[in-house]
């Protein structure tokens, strides 16, 4: 069955006709273009293509599009803003928190609900919120402290500019 | 992961349109967090033409939970279970039990009936299409034969994973289900019915990892309550390969209480072991003992005679039944010593 699905995106508001059987997932990346969400296991196991609903992490792969009418979808491109990086890009970015990056937007995302309702996590509570994410890459180490950076930076309200790629 | 099978979906708005759009489409599944069904369908396993979305229905949403009772919802969250203060106060092994599923966004999305109803678990059964294909299927799917136990003769021994379930059983939960026939209370030891056993023919009573509820044609859970007994405390905890998102080996949920050096009253319960979590019987042969050496022997003989130790996972069968006893006997210490003090 075809449904037209109004949906907050970014902030932004959107009406895109989509199938029911089209997974949250696909809508971002197919539909729309958003591909900063990755398709990870494709299985729920992975946290890759974590993004919020009304502001709580869930699992895109998972989630049926068509269950989301006039909720409020943040995706990681909704994370920056004026091509300033959020804090927890930043952080990221500045303790390299990354290494082939495919993980990276899921733990962003994860990791930038975390900031909203806890801004001074302790390394326990970093561990749990982001329990849902898998990366194989960093052992976590680089990826903790690249939270409670980003913690750091957004109690000093400090958002960065940062080189495009290939400008460098 | 297979590309979608066409279905549409039924947005529910109450428990009478749930039973409505059952009727009108047999094959049809409900969903809310979707985190068991959609692998499933994404893997071939199951394939509804019509799923119907119960998240929003307002009745399924009830939580409560005091010094007497608690209620729950089937499309509450597991993140909503185990950050409820009344939860956490009076019906620890719930809180417990809910806080550690998988991880924490999948506690965002999966529901308390979701959880209940979790479709049992095996290494030859949640795998993709081309791999159960290549071995012919098993007897949980259109196979004929079970790949754990080839000489089981027609009998399925997927194992229930379930967290909340063994949780709610300590405190002695009732189901409320509903149905083309209307509404009925039972007890919750009563929805499992996996006893996998090759010598009685199934029934309604009796069935085995692939025939696991005992819910009767579109049947569908709608809450779970318990009562609280005064004095009661309780507990919950798991052994998993990794501590997120993973399936347990074995979890383990415990309520006692004391009587000065002695248990008063004591039930444990698995999951993560059998087809059905198990409530484990003769625990009242420890009233009034005290949890000492023998206590310890006559608990790990209980474990050893009911739970079982089929391969349906990576670790061998005997270490699960090593791990289900260790944890209880790890737990049972635990809460009588807290008993102690309160």
């Amino acid at each position: 069955m075809t449904r037209v699905l109004e949906i907050e995106l970014n902030g932004e508001r959107r009406a895109d006709p989509i199938e029911d059987n089209l997974l949250l997932l696909d809508y971002l990346r197919e539909t729309v273009g958003l591909t900063g969400t990755k398709t990870g296991c494709d299985g729920g196991e992975c946290g890759a293509c974590t993004v919020l609903v009304d502001g709580v992490p869930r699992l895109s792969c998972l989630t049926l599009a068509c269950s989301l009418v006039h909720r409020r979808v943040e995706t990681v491109e909704g994370a920056g803003a004026d091509g300033m990086l959020s804090a927890v890009q930043r952080g990221f970015h500045e303790k390299l928190g990354a290494q082939c990056g495919y993980c990276t937007p899921g733990f962003v995302v994860a990791a930038t609900a975390l900031l909203r309702w806890n801004a001074d996590p302790t390394d326990d509570e970093i561990r749990a919120a982001l329990g849902s994410n898998i990366c194989r890459c960093t052992g976590y180490v680089k990826i903790i402290e690249a939270v409670r950076h980003a913690a750091a930076l957004q109690s000093k309200g400090v958002r960065a500019r940062v080189a495009r790629p290939g400008s460098c | 992961m297979d590309v979608l099978p066409n279905f549409s979906v039924t947005h529910a708005a109450s428990i009478d349109d749930i039973v409505r759009a059952r009727a009108a489409a047999p094959d049809s599944r409900l969903i809310a967090g979707g985190t068991d069904l959609m692998v499933n369908i994404r893997r071939g396993i199951v394939a509804p033409s019509v799923l119907i979305d119960v998240s929003q229905v307002a009745e399924l949403r009830t939580i409560r939970a005091d010094a007497d009772a608690i209620e729950l919802g089937a499309a509450v969250t597991l993140a909503e279970v185990a950050a409820h203060p009344g939860v956490q106060q009076h019906f620890a092994s719930v809180a417990e039990a809910a806080g550690s599923i998988a991880g924490p966004t999948h506690r965002n999305m999966g529901t308390v009936g979701g959880n209940l109803c979790l479709d049992t678990r095996c290494i030859f059964y949640n795998q993709s299409e081309w791999w159960r294909g290549a071995i012919n299927h098993c007897l949980k799917t259109t196979g004929a034969i079970c790949h754990v136990a080839p000489k089981s003769r027609g009998v399925c021994f997927a194992t229930f994973s379930g967290d909340l379930a063994p949780a709610l059983l300590v405190h002695g939960a009732e189901v409320e289900v509903g149905g083309p026939a209307g509404r009925r209370i039972f007890p919750l030891e009563r929805l499992y019915i996996g006893h996998a056993r090759q010598d009685r023919p199934f029934s309604e009573t009796l069935g085995d990892g692939k025939s696991y509820l005992g819910l009767r044609p579109r049947e569908f859970v709608i809450a779970v309550r318990a009562g609280r007994t005064p004095g009661l405390i309780s507990g919950y905890d798991k052994i998993r390969i990794r501590r997120s998102i993973e399936y347990p080996v074995a979890g383990v949920a415990v309520a006692l209480r004391r009587d000065g050096p002695a248990f008063a009253d004591l039930r444990i319960a698995f999951t993560g072991t059998n087809p059905r979590p198990v409530l484990l019987a003769g625990t009242e042969t420890l009233r009034g003992r005290s949890f000492d050496e023998e206590s310890r022997d006559r608990l790990e003989a209980l474990v050893r005679d009911q739970v079982m130790s089929m391969k349906t996972t990576f670790t061998p069968g005997h270490y699960r039944r090593r791990v289900a006893s260790v944890l209880a006997r790890r737990s049972v210490a635990r809460l009588f010593e807290r008993g102690e003090s309160d």
